[in-house]
């Protein structure tokens, strides 16, 4: 990167949404690609296709259902959480306060994780029904204007309606897994009569058609979840911008961020499952986790440089050897 | 019926379903700027309720710095009188408040004792909370303000909002005096 040009942090708001959007219409469109392959090369007829997208997608969303109204209970168990009020932790109160009146959103429930690792999530279907975790580690290692830049992440991934937004990009892509699958297993396995059927449409065609079902079969699910991931990502970077929008202080945040990703210590309550929902990805050991496209979190180093395109600092080197222990 | 009415009326009922909604997005971005400015007023209120507080807390202490406390009383009394005269008196005696804050946890840095103690420090934890919340409170307005104007400016809002009365809102500007730096006297008596 050359010379910092300096942008604004509504540019890389509305930046993020529009990809976030593009990326949730990439994985629809494969859902009705790989729908309408399967459904003309079964019967023959595109008519199929329909009822065989609105099918999936129907089922995924009953198991999605559940876990939007469920699920944020879940997850605060899983990490071991402990809520806390007004007398047990001040100034945490105090930040998510006021950074919930600068939101322009209701104040959330407070949970607090005891573990000396550095690390926050929000959970929550709207801002009425939202949770924001802490570890005890970070209370004790960030002062209170990067306390302030980490809270305004996690309350702007509520404000921003991300748990909604992931969970839809989730059921379409479970929904190609699922549609994938249950093809796969139903050539393969189960009743080659339908395969061979040959109402209306074109013998020659519809083989092809049914050829190219297979390869979507195996190939869309894998292209499903990059995109996912890259949702992920995208989503990640929002949450950076909008926490900016909130506390007007770029210099919080990143230095949060720095301290977060140069902490060594492991998050014991976290694990694959989970990772995704953590401000930086609590899984520290290099070999045990994925990086580049398979990666949930951007990477520390692009996210310190956007933040620093926001004020025109100049950006950090990537190949700089100091920051080699980063992410 | 002709088709060419049918079109006609159709195309009637749907800019009539567009204009409602427009109108309504705007009633809704109107009433969240009304909302915020209220809580400024709240933040500003909490503000002079914690003051009495702060001042107890030290006195015993700061037997010498009677003028300190004194300017902070004094500026608090101003600062809820001024709530009845107007916007332009408000934010004056607001910050006259916050120097003269200051200027007492300036002083406070002198006193081992004190600083050290848990109530002082909590006090001082919930008035950085209070300036921050008031601050993002005057900054939620701004916010709020933006968006409303916007939505008023923006086409096809804008055909709409004239002819049913919807009016654009002043941002809350930091007053001239918020950029002044507050004068702190850490000139001390002798100690006896």
């Amino acid at each position: 990167m050359t010379g910092a040009a300096r942008e604004t942090f509504y540019a890389q708001i509305a930046a993020n949404k529009r990809q976030s959007v593009l990326l949730a219409l990439i994985v629809a469109a494969l859902l009705g690609l790989l729908a309408f392959a399967i459904g003309y090369g079964v019967t023959g007829s595109s008519a199929a296709s329909v009822p065989i997208f609105a099918g999936v997608v129907i089922l995924s969303l009953l198991l999605a259902v559940g876990t939007l109204y469920a699920g944020d209970g879940l997850v605060l168990a899983a990490s071991q959480a402990h809520e806390v009020g007004e007398g047990d932790a001040p100034q945490l109160i105090n930040v998510v306060r006021e950074l919930a009146i600068a939101a322009g959103v209701p104040m959330p429930r407070v949970y607090v994780i005891d573990d000396s690792a550095p690390n926050a999530f929000a959970t929550g279907r709207d801002p009425r029904h939202a949770s924001v975790a802490i570890t005890t580690g970070l209370l004790d290692k960030l002062d209170r204007e990067e306390l302030q830049g980490v809270i305004g992440h996690e309350l702007s991934h509520v404000r921003n309606y991300d748990i909604r937004f992931t969970l839809l990009v989730g059921v379409l892509v479970g929904s190609v897994a699922l549609l994938a699958d249950m093809f796969l297993r139903f050539t393969f396995w189960g009743g080659g009569r339908s395969s061979r059927s040959r109402e209306g449409g074109g013998g020659g065609a519809q083989a092809l058609i049914f050829v190219l079902a297979l390869v979507l079969a195996i190939l869309a699910p894998i292209a499903a979840r990059l995109v996912q991931l890259a949702v992920s990502r995208q989503r990640e970077y929002l949450a950076d911008a909008s926490s900016v929008e909130v506390t007007r202080n770029p210099r919080g945040l990143e230095g949060a961020l720095l301290k977060i990703a140069g902490d060594k210590e492991v998050l014991e309550v976290a694990n694959r499952a989970t990772q995704h929902l953590y401000i930086v990805n609590p899984i520290k050991k290099f070999e045990e986790r994925a990086s580049g496209l398979f990666s949930t979190h951007p990477p520390i180093i692009d996210r310190v440089n956007r933040l620093r395109a926001l004020t025109g600092e100049a950006p950090l080197d990537p190949a700089d050897p100091a920051l080699a222990a980063l992410d | 019926m002709s088709t060419a009415l049918i079109i006609v009326l159709v195309v009637i009922a749907l800019v009539v379903v567009a204009i409602v909604g427009i109108y309504n997005g705007l009633v809704q971005r109107r009433l969240r700027v009304d909302e915020a400015f209220a809580q400024i007023e709240v933040q500003l209120k909490r503000r002079h309720d914690l003051i009495p507080n702060l001042v107890n807390a030290v006195k015993g202490y700061m037997g010498f710095e009677q003028s300190v406390l004194e300017n902070v009383t004094r500026a608090r009394a101003n600062a809820v009188a001024a709530g009845a005269q107007g916007p332009a008196q408000v934010a004056a005696a607001e910050n006259a408040l916050t120097a003269s804050l200051r200027s007492l946890f300036a002083v406070v840095e002198n006193y081992p004792d004190l600083k050290a103690n848990q109530n002082v420090l909590a006090l001082q934890e919930q008035l950085t909370t209070t300036e921050n919340q008031v601050g993002f409170s005057r900054q939620n307005y701004n916010a709020n303000v933006l968006d409303y104007n916007t939505a008023l400016q923006v086409f096809p809002n804008v055909l709409i909002a004239g002819p049913f009365g919807f009016t654009k809102r002043d941002f809350f500007d930091a007053e001239p005096e918020a950029s002044q730096v507050p004068q702190v006297d850490l000139t001390l008596p002798p100690r006896a």
